[in-house]
């Protein structure tokens, strides 16, 4: 039997006014595989990402995610996005709200649930990220690797067939670093489905089992990490990876 | 007499004083009517506007630009005078009090409409995804996580224009409603005294100087850590 991918995008095309950005990218992605998205800045690796959950509309293609069609006007896109978390670079926390209160108010508002049931699924997320006590602070008094993990457990939190990460680490100092990729490895180790854009190419090589290369709206190569970083077959693979390791 | 005795007896005459207070405190009490519907409705109808306006239909934006700005630089004087004197010739008629609140109803709408906008846009695209990405719809995300952070920023402001505005009550002399500065003026003219007018500078003290107090308060409550 073939096996159902649990993401299946085909064909994406996206168009800015004149900018073609996405010019008919294929992704399909199996359940628990982590894909690594890499490629220079402006291929259009967040804009695929984004197009995934649909907080971009594809201008055509077509996506669907753990079976439902994302782009079909009947589908109900904000009972489909609880199947797709998505963390961001700037973390995007509510600053007027504790780590509690971000991690509840999807669980309240979307999932249904009540306050009580909210709060205690919130704090076994804040616990998975190792922030169980921390779950009264606000974003003001957390570190830039506290609040992504609190992002990452505000995501987990409503129980996601997959998770989106676009550079989750890019915006945090060097030794907080460690921290997330910490969390998005045990995240692995449960089984999540994971697509990761992100330049942190030692987590590449030792948890993901495919990594993407894109170029200007394209994917033009993808492999097994080793593949891809020691022996890439396509010209720009091998300067942009050449590129990043000079750094 | 010396001349500070003669001063107190012109401008804190305890007769014509004694004389006009109920009038003054009466009209304390239209100024408090009219000022709590100016700020209701104002407030109300510039926020309707400010939501109305972040649904991004063009034609629509257009006609609450048109409006907003209109109602920003006409003189609030000219408002009221045009509301009292010539809408009576379209066919209502509203009393000296009404053609005052909806006037300056209008202004604050107006001023406040772009105080809720600039606040909403300001804040960070990011927020927006952040929340529908996990599912909440548009209007959740504007109730729960937009609108909470924008009222923190535009608090200062807001209630500077309100209060601005609110004590253009005042205005309301000239189409003969009877709040402070319209009763005072009476009193001083029948008492050929200005005790009156001390009384009604009071007036306005009693009554804007908590507000203001109030304002600085809530400033300061709503404001926090990043
Ligand atoms: N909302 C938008 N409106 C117009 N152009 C956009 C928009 N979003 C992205 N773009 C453009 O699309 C192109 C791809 O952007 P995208 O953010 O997907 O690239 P990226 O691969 O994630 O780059 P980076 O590594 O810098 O994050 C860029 O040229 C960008 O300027
Ligand atoms: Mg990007």
């Amino acid at each position: 039997m073939v096996q159902k991918h649990i993401v299946e995008a085909r064909g994406i095309h996206k168009h800015f006014g004149p900018l073609h950005v996405l010019k008919g990218v294929d992704l399909q992605v199996d359940e628990r595989e982590l894909v690594f998205v890499i490629g220079p800045s402006g291929s259009g690796k967040s804009t695929l990402l984004r197009c995934l959950n649909r907080l971009e509309e594809p201008s055509s293609g077509s996506v669907v995610v753990d079976g439902i069609d994302m782009l079909d006007p009947r589908t109900d896109i904000n009972h489909a996005r609880q199947r797709i978390g998505m963390v961001f670079q700037s973390f995007n926390l509510y600053p007027h709200m504790t780590a509690l209160g971000n991690v509840t108010l999807a669980l309240r508002k979307v999932a249904g649930k009540s306050r009580a049931e909210a709060d205690a699924l919130a704090r076994k997320a804040l616990e998975r990220v190792g922030l169980a006590d921390r779950a009264d602070h606000t974003p003001g008094q957390l570190s830039g690797g506290q609040q992504q993990r609190v992002a990452i457990a505000r995501s987990i939190a409503l129980e996601p067939r997959v998770m989106l990460f676009d550079e989750p680490t890019s915006a945090l100092d060097p030794e907080l670093v460690g921290s997330v990729l910490e969390v998005m490895r045990s995240l692995r180790e449960t089984g999540m489905t994971m697509i990761v854009v992100s330049h942190e190419m030692g987590f590449a090589r030792n948890a993901a089992d495919r990594v993407v290369f894109m170029d200007d709206g394209l994917i033009v190569e993808q492999g097994p990490p080793a593949a891809i970083f020691e022996n890439p077959t396509h010209e720009r693979t091998r300067a942009f990876i050449g590129q990043i390791q000079r750094h | 007499m010396g001349g500070w005795d003669r001063f107190v007896e012109t401008f804190f005459n305890a007769k014509v004083m004694a004389k006009y207070l109920p009038d003054i405190l009466s009209g304390m009490v239209v100024t408090i009517e009219l000022a709590l519907l100016i700020v209701v409705t104002g407030l109300a109808a510039g926020l309707a506007l400010a939501l109305l306006r972040s649904l991004g239909i063009r034609p629509l934006n257009w006609l609450i630009i048109f409006i907003v700005d209109l109602f920003r630089s006409l003189p609030p004087l000219v408002i009221i005078v045009l509301m009292y004197f010539g809408l009576p010739y379209a066919g209502p008629s509203p009393s000296g009090f009404v053609s005052t609140w909806l006037s300056l109803a209008l202004v604050l709408m107006a001023f406040s409409e772009e105080i809720f906008w600039a606040g909403i846009t300001s804040i960070h695209h990011g927020q927006w995804e952040a929340s529908r990405s996990t599912g909440l719809s548009y209007g959740q995300t504007l109730f729960n996580v937009i609108l909470p952070q924008a009222f923190r920023l535009t608090i200062p402001p807001l209630t500077n224009r309100t209060i601005a505005i609110t004590k253009g009550t005042a205005l309301g002399t000239v189409v003969a409603v009877t709040e402070i500065l319209g009763q005072a003026s009476s009193a001083v003219s029948n008492s050929y005294n200005p005790s009156p007018l001390m009384m009604g500078a009071a007036a306005y003290i009693v009554l804007f100087f908590p507000v203001v107090v109030a304002a600085r308060w809530i400033e300061t409550k709503f404001a926090w850590k990043r």
